[in-house]
């Protein structure tokens, strides 16, 4: 077995509590009645809307038509009648338009032997613009289109192919079910990526506590005799953060302020491998994804598929529902995710997991004044000095605080869960980079 | 239910250490050394430590009143309390430990902006501040007598070493030859379990050391800070120390230098306070050679025996400039001036 690899600097070591989830087989979801399908579930422009109220549409029809390069299709997940155009609040607090469909008609594969499409006689054209039109983001959190990430600018090359099966946020196991009960899915994914990339290597990159997932893949990918590696790495956290992992498997930093592709890498998430597959070999679009749906909330903490457009609630339901009164529940992991207000909220193609925790589990207190303690500077993984970057913005001095490195800042949050005074650091961050934009905006602007 | 859910930026949970958590951990690790005192000192040393801590916490209560905020149950006004009383003699006049609790908490710690912002750690500058004020009441020692009755006095180790040097007989090898020489005969084990005249939370290096480690290991206190302290001071001891008794280099007793004084107190509670000890790693290193060279420097040649506490604001002092020239190195950053 390789040697367990990891980046050098900072990194925390939060309890992971994987093993709520981490065993059980994924489930399905009970189908919602009413699906609430945001037109913008990605990174990039919004998706322009293609249905109006009373339309009847159909399951896997294209409702939202990508609104630029960067931005990618949004289909209906259900059959039905669209009854309502509204606008919602994502987790992230952003407001969207999205369309409410009320189930009706008949679904397309329940209970169907699906047809298998064959990728190795399409052109590398025709897999590009099949990942375009299914709609595929990125599936680790920061849902960005995936075919730009494989169309490569000219003269860039992708010597490194990272595939990121690190998940590194406490609670989740959506990942590590994927890649126990879609193995081989998920390796015939990254073949079809491998076409259009061309990698002199493909790298898994796995947290050792899924040292399961390790071995299967391993055993997998020696039986089908591809060329992939799999590499399992320290748990620590932020592992799964693109400039982290790269230094961690290849040994190259990206440079501040640069893409990953600066080092000749590509990364994607083992999610997402699955979606290319079910896309080119389905002819599925992105309309349903693995939920993690835990927290010492729910009753019975399960992995649930469930389609874009399902309500949180009914997800909690599904895992019978809460134990006791949770204080936040979560889209997402409990270091980057968003907390939602409301219960309605609809699952997209970026939520990973749903975490209802307890004031137990959150210890929560009051911030008190930096005690210099340090902490925050041990566990930032980029090196920066948080404290002070802190300062800068409280004091509204952003040029000072752009000097020391706000920008490479990547919000992981290691900082803020270090600090024993419980003071915001990251949400500060966020502040400080919308004011420095802002600022640059104006600068442009004269 | 809807209105009770939290709404916050991420990270969505958090770390179980607080600053409050933090102070009074420190406190209870501070614990067993002061009941050790109590016992070997009598009563007078609980009324002592029972005064500091009710002074400090006294006036950071009134001025908080200023502030409009309380702050004290984040325990740090406590912890500089305890930590006040612990430094003193057991026979010292109580208006000196109120005098240093008030100093601590009101010119060290408030004026600066309170907790986090104090560049000193308050409890040893309030200690110093007394000690050259009321150096008399500051260095009368009471001899250990477990449950006994207290005020029979006697110097310190250390102080019967700096007094004993004036006077050195030729056939005197290290300072526990010279102790007994001097009449106050002091064995290794005394000093290791506190058997010994010094300040009230100071004497037991076992229950320090014990305290200490538990602090190490919750990293609490700073590993790179208690073995850079630690490494260089003794180093020193070790190389240098033997010259005084007309003895070769390398033939410093680093055992009776270890266990004397507040070195221990000192090494652990003191000189790792996070608000006035340096961010970084390297800068912990430079920080704790600072302290065990200033800490020999003063115990070999200054006037004053204990070298501890003036060693460590000496170097508290250092540490924003020590902030400054030891900075995290930002990740992506050195490859793109190579690139260049």
């Amino acid at each position: 077995m390789s040697r367990i690899k990891t980046f050098p600097k900072g990194g925390i070591h939060p309890t992971d509590y994987k093993e709520a989830t981490c065993n059980k087989e994924v489930q399905n979801a009970s189908l919602t009645s009413t699906a609430i399908v945001p037109l913008s579930q990605h990174i990039g422009a919004p998706c322009e809307c293609l249905v109006k109220k009373g339309d009847l549409v159909e399951e896997e029809q294209i409702i939202g038509k990508s609104g630029g390069f960067v931005s990618a299709n949004i289909h209906s997940p259900v059959p039905g009648e669209v009854i309502e155009i509204k606008q919602i609040f994502l987790p992230n607090g952003m407001a969207v338009e999205a369309v409410v469909i009320e189930v009706k008609g008949e679904f397309k594969r329940l209970g169907k032997e699906s047809l298998l499409h064959d990728w190795r006689v399409m052109t590398n054209e025709e897999i590009s613009s099949k990942i375009a039109e299914m709609g595929i983001v990125g599936q680790g959190g920061a849902t960005f289109p995936t075919h730009v990430k494989l169309t490569l600018p000219k003269g860039k090359s992708c010597e490194t192919f990272i595939i990121n099966a690190v998940e590194c946020e406490p609670y989740l196991t959506s990942d590590h079910r994927v890649m126990l009960e879609k193995g081989s899915e998920v390796l015939e994914g990254i073949q079809i990526m491998q076409r259009l990339l061309s990698p002199l290597n493909t790298i898994i990159g796995i947290e050792s506590n899924k040292m399961d997932a390790v071995t299967l893949l391993q055993s997998l990918i020696a039986e089908k005799g591809l060329d992939i590696e799999v590499i399992p790495l320290e748990v620590k956290y932020p592992q799964g953060a693109e400039k982290n992992l790269i230094k961690a498997l290849t040994g190259n930093e990206v440079p501040s302020g640069k893409l990953p592709l600066e080092v000749g890498v590509i990364n994607a998430n083992v999610g997402t491998c699955l979606s290319v597959y079910e896309a080119l070999v389905l002819n599925k679009p992105v309309i349903e994804r693995i939920v993690t749906v835990s927290g010492g909330a729910i009753k019975n903490p399960s992995n649930l598929k469930a389609r874009v457009g399902t309500s949180f609630r009914s997800l909690i339901e599904d895992c019978g529902g809460f134990s006791e009164e949770p204080v936040k529940v979560i889209a997402g992991g409990p270091m980057m995710g968003f907390a939602v207000y409301d219960l309605d909220t609809p699952v997209t193609k970026g939520t990973s997991g749903i975490l209802a925790l307890t004031a137990r589990e959150i210890k929560a207190s009051r911030p008190t004044s930096c005690l210099s303690c340090g902490r925050c500077v041990s566990s930032c993984p980029m090196g920066l000095n948080p404290t002070k970057i802190f300062k800068f913005i409280d004091f509204n001095m952003s040029d000072q605080a752009l000097e020391a490195g706000l920008m490479d800042c990547v919000e992981c949050g290691s900082c803020s869960f270090m600090c024993p005074a419980h003071i915001p650091l990251v949400q500060g961050f966020r502040g400080g980079k919308k004011i420095v934009r802002k600022n640059s905006m104006k600068k442009a602007g004269q | 239910m809807k209105d009770k859910l939290l709404i916050t930026s991420s990270p969505q949970f958090h770390h179980s250490q607080s600053t409050a958590s933090i102070m009074w951990t420190v406190s209870l690790c501070l614990l067993p050394a002061g009941i050790w005192g109590i016992y070997i000192f009598g009563m007078r040393a609980l009324l002592v430590t029972l005064s500091a801590i009710i002074a400090a916490v006294g006036t950071e209560a009134l001025l908080g009143l200023i502030k409009k905020e309380n702050t004290v149950f984040d325990g740090s006004a406590f912890l500089t309390g305890l930590l006040i009383g612990y430094n003193m003699p057991p026979a010292v006049p109580l208006y000196i430990v109120i005098v240093a609790s008030v100093i601590a908490i009101a010119v060290v710690k408030w004026t600066f902006g309170g907790l986090g912002a104090n560049w000193m750690n308050p409890a040893l500058a309030g200690r110093v501040f007394v000690f050259f004020s009321w150096t008399g009441g500051m260095t009368r020692w009471t001899l250990p007598h477990p449950g006994g009755p207290d005020v029979i006095t006697g110097p310190t180790p250390l102080g019967s070493l700096k007094s004993g040097l004036m006077s050195m007989a030729d056939t005197i090898h290290g300072p526990l030859d010279l102790l007994a020489a001097e009449g106050v005969p002091v064995s290794y084990m005394d000093l290791f379990l506190g058997k010994i005249p010094g300040s009230i939370g100071e004497v037991s290096a076992l229950l320090l050391i014990l305290g200490g480690l538990f602090l190490l290991i919750r990293k609490i206190a700073n590993w790179e800070i208690v073995a850079s302290y630690l490494g260089s001071f003794l180093l020193l001891v070790w190389v240098f120390g033997g010259f005084r008794y007309g003895q070769g280099a390398f033939s410093g007793d680093v055992l009776f230098h270890l266990l004397s004084g507040g070195l221990m107190l000192g090494v652990f509670f003191m000189a790792t306070d996070m608000v006035t000890s340096p961010l970084t790693s390297k800068g912990m290193l430079i920080y704790g050679v600072g302290c065990g060279f200033m800490t020999f420097l003063l115990r070999f040649f200054g006037s004053v025996p204990e070298g501890v506490s003036l060693a460590i604001i000496f170097m508290n002092i250092f540490v924003p400039l020590i902030n400054r020239a030891f900075q995290p190195e930002k990740f992506g950053l050195v490859k793109e001036e190579a690139a260049r």
